[in-house]
């Protein structure tokens, strides 16, 4: 049981920086995912920590000790690799006991271990197999369950999940949670997939271009974005972004984004009251965006029309792809909602839920005005 | 049977007749030469291969141009009794009728000439005819026996030994005979001694720098694996002069560590190259899942990337074994008559005069005894061989 921390950590390949002072503190007990699009340096973040990649500048503590000199087998963690990493000639109970074997554990502890841990994932039938004889699922398992006989001090995951079928991932991702309550260990989780994010995280660290992004609750990731990479890549469908303008106009602020112009509601306009006449960007997530004829009753809504481009029927709601002047969005609508392709339509934004960002700091990656 | 299978079936017939027939034409010089090691001496020298699988047919036309005089009503091969087996047995090679005829009887020659080696066989195989005695046995392991003890005379191993005349140097004793130097028995223990040390070393240490080529970081490695594969190029015969005088100079010449460190050297650069591609072709994190586990590279190396090299491992190990069995260079320099390997025997079974062939042809068969069951019990992994490195997995 351990903290980690990354203490302005850098790792650069070359002239490629893939860790951009990376500062993170993770405390014990938690399970902590790192998320981003690939090549944005979380798998590299990861195998700082494992010790399979040495950091060019900062420290990175497990507990009170750096470990930046310490070799990934006295590091005291275990790490699930993606490809699961399964030694090919070794029996499923043989994956599972290599590393307590190298450790010199007594005979009878390491059986006790391992079929402990078969118990908990169930594969207690496999121990004999080869892992070529077992199924994508049953290799993911293995994998888990050699990480967990070593009792390690922080678990590691990379991309465990993706290489399985949709319905599996779903499974295996409570699963994993489920793991995490009864081990009381801290995790830390690397995916592309900012769902599993979402729904197994205790806390999330957004990464992109080897920086930072925020480090939030997963809630408050998706309430309040520090900016408008992670408001893009936290939510499915993404948020939907366009360029407006801050405009005053009768003691009223509104945001105008040319095709259409919506009012900010009153107990927001101060903060962006200074902005007026400013370049920002405005975001709304499709979610946001309702059908008036189903809208909730109590939200502070704006209208405004599109045009219907493409719809896809997802059962319990309606994906519309809208085109507004030279704005594509989308919004997720009431699944009772008809509409028909090419038509003009009147939608509502519900304005309690709007994003503005800022592009004049940063115009890539604008930040989020609170 | 249904239809489309059947037609497909018929449709191939064309390609299997002739990869029948070309499988046959390439086996055919081996199936004579094999045929021939188990055919006695004199029927080698009076007919083809072939005839074995029919019946005999003579020709007495030579016989009838020599001897045809020489006996019959009143008449014999001056005091030569044609009618006893045992004499006429005694002139059942070309050699010997040749011989006979030269002592005691000038006036076969009477007109100058003497009968060719040919048709002296011709005419030993017509007097055998003659007295209607069965001649030896169609098949004999006699040039087995012959080329093992390494029998340089004129008759057989087992016949000599049973005339109780035993050769010179021979105690017809055959299991001692086998260590006879001149013999491919010992040529045989000789070639397993210089072969299966000279396919292991290479492959031990080649798996050693494969490895540390493969997965540990150190400077260098790139430059170093490149001029390790560009070796590949050194032609042997170049360095046989050099390390000829090292190894005078070391006292090597002439020992089987002389030759074990040879085939170390030469085999190295390629199973290198190999295996560093076979190793690295595997996934990094198996190797990384190992570190975690607590593995040492020495751990890793042992219980990770040697079991899963075996593929590799096996053919190169085949491939090894078949060049330093079938290797007469680096055994005629360094080796020589001191301890002969079985080519270098080969290459000494025939004499100056192109006599004892028969050896030859036995000889052959003896060294290949090893490479075909090689060859059979490893075959899948020559296709495998072949293929490692080239694709993954």
């Amino acid at each position: 049981m351990a903290s980690v921390t990354y203490e302005h950590v850098w790792k650069k390949f070359g002239d490629f920086v893939a860790l951009h002072d990376l500062n993170i503190e993770i405390a014990d007990k938690e399970f902590l995912v790192l998320v981003g699009p690939s090549g944005c340096g979380k798998t590299t973040a990861l195998r700082c920590l494992a010790g399979l990649e040495e950091v060019t500048d900062g420290k990175v503590y497990i507990g009170d000790r750096v470990v930046n000199d310490i070799p990934p087998k006295d590091r005291d963690i275990a790490m699930v690799f993606q490809s699961y990493a399964l030694y090919p000639h070794m029996t499923v109970y043989d994956n599972m006991a290599f590393g307590l074997k190298l450790r010199k554990l007594p005979k009878q502890e390491i059986q006790r271990r391992v079929e402990t841990a078969a118990e908990i994932l169930g594969i207690e039938q496999l121990l004999k197999r080869r892992p070529r004889e077992l199924s994508g699922g049953q290799r993911q398992r293995v994998a888990v369950g050699r990480a967990i006989v070593r009792e390690p001090q922080v678990f590691l995951f990379d991309e465990p999940l993706s290489n399985l079928d949709a319905k599996l991932r779903v499974q295996t991702r409570s699963q994993i949670s489920k793991l995490h309550q009864n081990l009381a260990t801290t995790f830390i989780y690397v995916t592309h997939d900012q769902t599993e994010a979402m729904t197994m995280a205790t806390r999330i660290a957004v990464m992109n271009k080897g920086k930072l992004q925020q480090l939030d609750t997963p809630q408050e990731l998706y309430d309040r974005p520090a900016n408008m990479f992670v408001a893009g890549f936290i939510g499915s469908p993404a948020m939907n972004f366009f360029p407006a303008r801050i405009r005053r106009d009768d003691g009223a602020v509104y945001v105008d984004a040319d095709e259409f112009a919506v009012r900010i509601p009153d107990h927001k306009a101060g903060v962006y009251m200074p902005y007026d006449g400013k370049e920002v960007i405005f975001g709304i997530r499709p979610e946001d965006i309702h059908n008036p004829d189903f809208a909730p009753a109590n939200i502070n809504s704006a209208p405004v029309e599109a045009k219907v481009d493409v719809t896809e029927l997802m059962g319990n709601e309606i994906f519309l792809y809208l085109v507004s002047g030279k704005n594509n969005y989308v919004a997720r609508v009431d699944p009772r909602s008809r509409y028909n392709i090419g038509e003009q339509v009147r939608l509502l934004f519900n304005m309690d839920n709007f994003h503005i960002f800022d592009p004049s700091l940063d115009a890539e990656n604008p930040v989020a005005i609170r | 049977m249904n239809l489309p299978k059947l037609n497909r079936l018929l449709r191939r017939i064309p390609l299997h007749l002739v990869v029948l027939a070309l499988t046959l034409i390439w086996i055919i010089p081996t199936i004579g030469l094999l045929v021939t090691s188990f055919r006695p001496v004199e029927d080698i020298n009076t007919s083809g291969w072939w005839t074995v699988f029919s019946r005999e047919t003579k020709t007495s036309t030579a016989y009838d141009q020599w001897c045809s005089s020489c006996h019959g009503e009143g008449q014999d091969v001056a005091g030569v009794d044609l009618s006893d087996p045992a004499v006429v047995s005694e002139l059942n090679s070309a050699l010997r009728l040749l011989a006979f005829m030269r002592r005691g009887h000038p006036d076969i020659s009477q007109n100058g000439q003497m009968p060719t080696s040919q048709e002296a066989a011709d005419i030993a195989a017509t007097l055998q005819g003659l007295t209607g005695e069965e001649e030896s046995a169609r098949f004999t392991l006699d040039n087995y026996i012959d080329a093992l003890v390494g029998y340089r005379g004129l008759q057989t191993y087992t016949s000599d030994c049973a005339d109780g005349t035993p050769p010179s140097g021979f105690t017809c004793n055959f299991l001692r005979d086998l260590g006879n130097r001149r013999g491919m028995g010992r040529a045989f223990v000789n070639s397993l001694l210089v072969t299966i040390p000279a396919t292991i070393l290479p492959i031990l240490f080649a798996g050693f720098a494969a490895y540390a080529f493969a997965w540990m970081d150190f400077r260098g490695r790139q430059v170093m694996f490149a001029i390790l594969v560009a070796l590949q190029v050194v032609p042997l015969q170049m360095t046989l002069v050099p390390i000829f005088r090292i190894y005078s100079q070391l006292g090597l010449n002439g020992t089987f560590l002389g030759v074990w460190l040879f085939h170390t050297g030469f085999g190295m650069p390629y199973a290198i190259y190999l295996m560093r591609n076979f190793l690295g072709g595997l996934p990094r994190d198996l190797f990384e899942s190992a570190y975690l586990d607590g593995a040492s590279h020495w751990t890793a190396f042992v219980r990770l990337a040697m079991p899963l090299a075996m593929p590799a491992i096996a053919s190169l190990a085949i491939f090894q074994f078949l060049w330093v069995w079938n290797d007469l260079l680096v055994a005629l320099v360094f080796l020589g008559s001191s301890n002969p390997v079985v080519t270098y025997q080969i290459s000494n079974m025939v004499t100056s005069l192109g006599a004892g062939w028969q050896l030859q042809t036995a000889a052959a068969f003896i060294s290949m005894i090893l490479p075909l069951i090689v060859f059979f019990a490893f075959q899948r992994y020559f296709v495998r061989g072949m293929l490692a490195g080239a694709v993954k997995g």
